[in-house]
């Protein structure tokens, strides 16, 4: 029982990273039904900034809260600025194009950031500095850290917030209107080239805050970090209905607890046949499933050919 | 007339500017030995070196360079003679980039160049596929880091290594865990070609030695969480937790164990027996086991006087694979002069039998091309170091398996003649006394291996 409680928390904070990075698809999709396939490379972006700011910090003298605080707003305003400029450089020239075509400039932004990212910060493998006191618990014969109650509770949050912005504020209702209908909200008076700006400075200050996360819970990161963590989150906005923020949170959680559910157990179910080599296979069975009985996912609205 | 003999100029121009691109100052672009003219007694021997000298292993693949670069300066200083004319040797530097694609253009390159000889490469993965092109043009190839099996197990007859392969490495491991009291183990790997095959070899060996493997996980060479199953071996409350990989996922491994409090050591290969697994894996590092293919520097005889050259040479460090590499170019020099000729069809047959008193070992090839009895050192973790703990297998240790072989070979001749003359009783009687110079001989074995 205990070591099934530990997989049961391994694949919560697995799956609230998953969901933070989610968030930052399904944002974007819902309202212009675009894949931002570099919004993972956002991701790492912000882990590398929050290094480099918080080991400046932390050199100079300043407490560590002081240094992660400083780490965590400098990332958050350098990936907001990077997801404005991305708008603004890949997408927005190309709002009338057919839709294949902005998806093959993200996959290119994608390069070029891994690439920016490899000439500024190199080729190794860089360490996370210690931001966060290592506080260990145990409950029920299970471990767990203080950062990963933090990353929890920080996804939490987040979520909570954007549920607040998109449901009970202005810009919210704009960003619906425009995911409803963009002509139509344009006619009603809704700025939409500021409305899609906006999402795409909202879901890339959320992937800043997913990349620290990843990065203190690993205490590790490198310039190709944000490629198997952005096909992975997209791949739990898919399974909770991409467009759909609750779809996107459940499904990051979802996938984040059959990966260490299927990495736990796969062996024992079937008899030493399969391994935890198998652990991607799993979750990629239960999302074809899925998909085969709910083809727009556990959340997804019948929106039709547009979403 | 006039455009032809531009267009001719202009070709070879290009030509010249083609290899120049290869080959930094090279005097003369073609340079056979065998052809020399008796009236020019000097001769260029052209070895390639190929290892990674940009991306994340750069630091390796120069230091690898800086031992070939020695044993060439000392080559050249004693000039040596062979076939009757002055030898000048020349390093032919390639990048292959850890990339195994990489690996076999340059490979292509150093075979249109027509070298004598390669030295390198550094990483398995290269290697093995770079090899193919070198046994096609017939050109021999040492390397002082490939430790894969496969390297030497395709059957080229061109392919050497000075070190220990993985095989071994998995068997010392495997040893080695059963001497720290272990009596159960798990086992990871990456599923790359190395990780695979060292948790292999040593899976084998640990169950040889009646270890049980109570889990076989896996993960792949680019993640970073470990947590599931490594909760899975958790609940196998294994004693040791051995992983075939590299420091990138080996060190936030051994933080991933600490977190979850599992109290199993940590055992790896020369993957994970780097200062770069001390970093990124931190203080959960402490205590835990690696092992590289070798003997220390310090330990061996030549070892603190190579050390003082080289820092004197270079201003830095040796960082691994140095000395290997040296003494890869020294066991080519020294076929070279055996077999009189530098030309790979002569000399190849005598790099077979070679038997080099080296700088790393006492170098002799088997059927396949691997180093004879070669050691395996372990290594721990201590305060952000790695500490020398113990070597073994290794050149004494063969050395004295060999004597005592030949020991018992002999009184076995010794009793058949007698016996051939003898009674049943004397017969016998000597049958005993064999036995026991056999029991003594095995004795005496023990206690080599013990030292």
């Amino acid at each position: 029982m205990d070591i099934f409680l530990q997989q049961i928390i391994n694949g919560l904070v697995q799956g609230s990273i998953y969901a933070l990075v989610a968030l930052g698809y399904t944002m974007v999709y819902g309202i212009m039904g675009l894949i931002n396939f570099a919004h993972g490379e956002v991701v790492m972006i912000g882990t590398l900034v929050t290094i480099s700011v918080s080991s400046l910090l932390l050199n100079a003298g300043m407490p560590a809260l002081f240094a992660a605080m400083g780490g965590l707003i400098s990332a958050i305003l350098v990936c907001m600025a990077l997801g404005w400029g991305l708008e603004r450089i890949a997408y927005r020239p190309l709002r009338n194009a057919p839709r294949l075509t902005p998806l093959i400039t993200a996959i290119g932004m994608s390069i070029v950031l891994q690439n920016l990212a490899m000439i500024i910060w190199g080729r190794n493998y860089m360490t996370f500095p210690p931001l966060l006191p290592k506080v260990d618990f145990e409950f029920a014969g299970a471990n767990f850290t203080l950062i990963q109650v933090v990353i929890v509770l920080v996804s939490a949050v987040t979520m909570g917030g954007l549920l607040f912005l998109v449901y009970r504020t202005k810009l919210g209702m704009a960003m619906r209107a425009t995911s409803q209908n963009p002509a139509v909200a344009s006619l009603m008076g809704v700025n939409i080239n500021r409305v899609i700006a906006s999402a795409f400075v909202i879901g890339s200050a959320l992937g800043a805050v997913a990349g620290v996360m990843v990065g203190t819970y690993y205490e590790i990161a490198h310039y190709q970090m944000g490629f198997i963590l952005g096909l992975k989150a997209f791949t739990a906005a898919v399974l909770g209905g991409i467009g759909n923020l609750a779809g996107a949170m459940l499904g990051g959680i979802l996938l984040g607890l059959i990966e260490a559910l299927g990495a736990g157990y796969i062996g024992d179910l079937t008899g030493g046949f399969l391994g935890s080599h198998y652990q991607d296979i799993f979750a990629f069975v239960v999302l074809i499933v899925v998909l085969m009985f709910k083809p727009s996912g556990l959340f997804g609205e019948k929106t039709g050919d547009r979403a | 007339m006039q455009a032809k003999i531009s267009v001719v100029a202009l070709s070879v121009a290009a030509a010249f500017a083609l290899s120049a691109c290869g080959q930094k100052e090279e005097p003369k672009p073609v340079a056979a030995p065998a052809a020399a003219p008796a009236a020019k007694p000097e001769v260029v021997v052209k070895l390639g070196h190929v290892a990674p000298m940009t991306g994340p292993q750069a630091h390796l693949g120069k230091d690898n360079e800086n031992g070939a670069r020695l044993a060439i300066e000392e080559l050249n200083a004693k000039g040596l003679e062979i076939g009757g004319a002055k030898v000048k040797f020349e390093l032919l530097g390639e990048d292959d980039q850890a990339d195994p694609k990489q690996g076999s253009i340059v490979a292509q390159k150093l075979v249109d160049a027509k070298v004598n000889g390669v030295v390198g490469h550094l990483n398995s993965g290269t290697t093995i596929p770079a090899s193919k092109l070198y046994s096609d043009a017939g050109i021999p190839q040492i390397s002082g880091s490939a430790t894969n099996p496969k390297y030497t197990q395709q059957g080229f007859k061109t392919a050497f290594r000075v070190m220990a392969n993985d095989v071994q490495q998995g068997k010392v491991l495997g040893d080695f865990a059963v001497q720290q009291g272990v009596k159960t183990v798990a086992i990871v790997d990456d599923r790359t070609a190395y990780g695979q095959g060292l948790a292999d070899e040593f899976k084998k060996s640990a169950q040889a030695a009646g270890l049980k493997v109570v889990a076989n996980e896996y993960t792949n060479d680019k993640a970073t969480d470990f947590k599931a199953i490594l909760t899975k071996i958790k609940s196998t409350k294994a004693d040791l937790v051995f992983y075939g990989g590299m420091d990138a996922q080996g060190g936030p491994m051994a933080k991933q164990m600490k977190e979850l409090g599992i109290k199993a050591k940590f055992l790896g290969g020369d993957g994970v027996c780097t200062p770069e697994f001390m970093k990124l894996g931190g203080e959960a590092t402490e205590g835990h086991y690696c092992s590289l293919p070798g003997v220390p520097l310090e330990k061996l005889a030549k070892g603190p006087e190579f050390k003082d050259k080289f820092v004197k040479k270079f201003g830095a460090e040796i960082q691994l694979y140095a000395p290997y590499v040296y003494d890869a170019v020294m066991v080519m020099a020294d076929a070279m002069k055996r077999a009189d000729s530098v030309d790979p069809a002569k000399y190849l047959a005598e790099i077979g039998k070679t038997n080099y008193d080296g700088l790393t070992a006492q170098v002799a090839f088997d059927e396949f091309g691997d180093l004879k009895g070669g050691a395996i050192s372990i290594y721990q973790y201590k305060s952000g170091k790695l500490e020398y703990v113990s070597t073994l297998g290794g050149s004494p240790v063969a050395v004295a398996k060999a004597e005592v072989q030949e020991a018992v070979a002999e009184v076995k001749d010794a009793a058949k003649a007698v016996a051939g003359a003898a009674t049943e009783a004397g017969k016998e009687a000597v049958k005993a006394g064999a036995d026991a110079v056999k029991n003594a001989a095995e004795a005496t074995k023990a206690a080599v291996e013990k030292k």
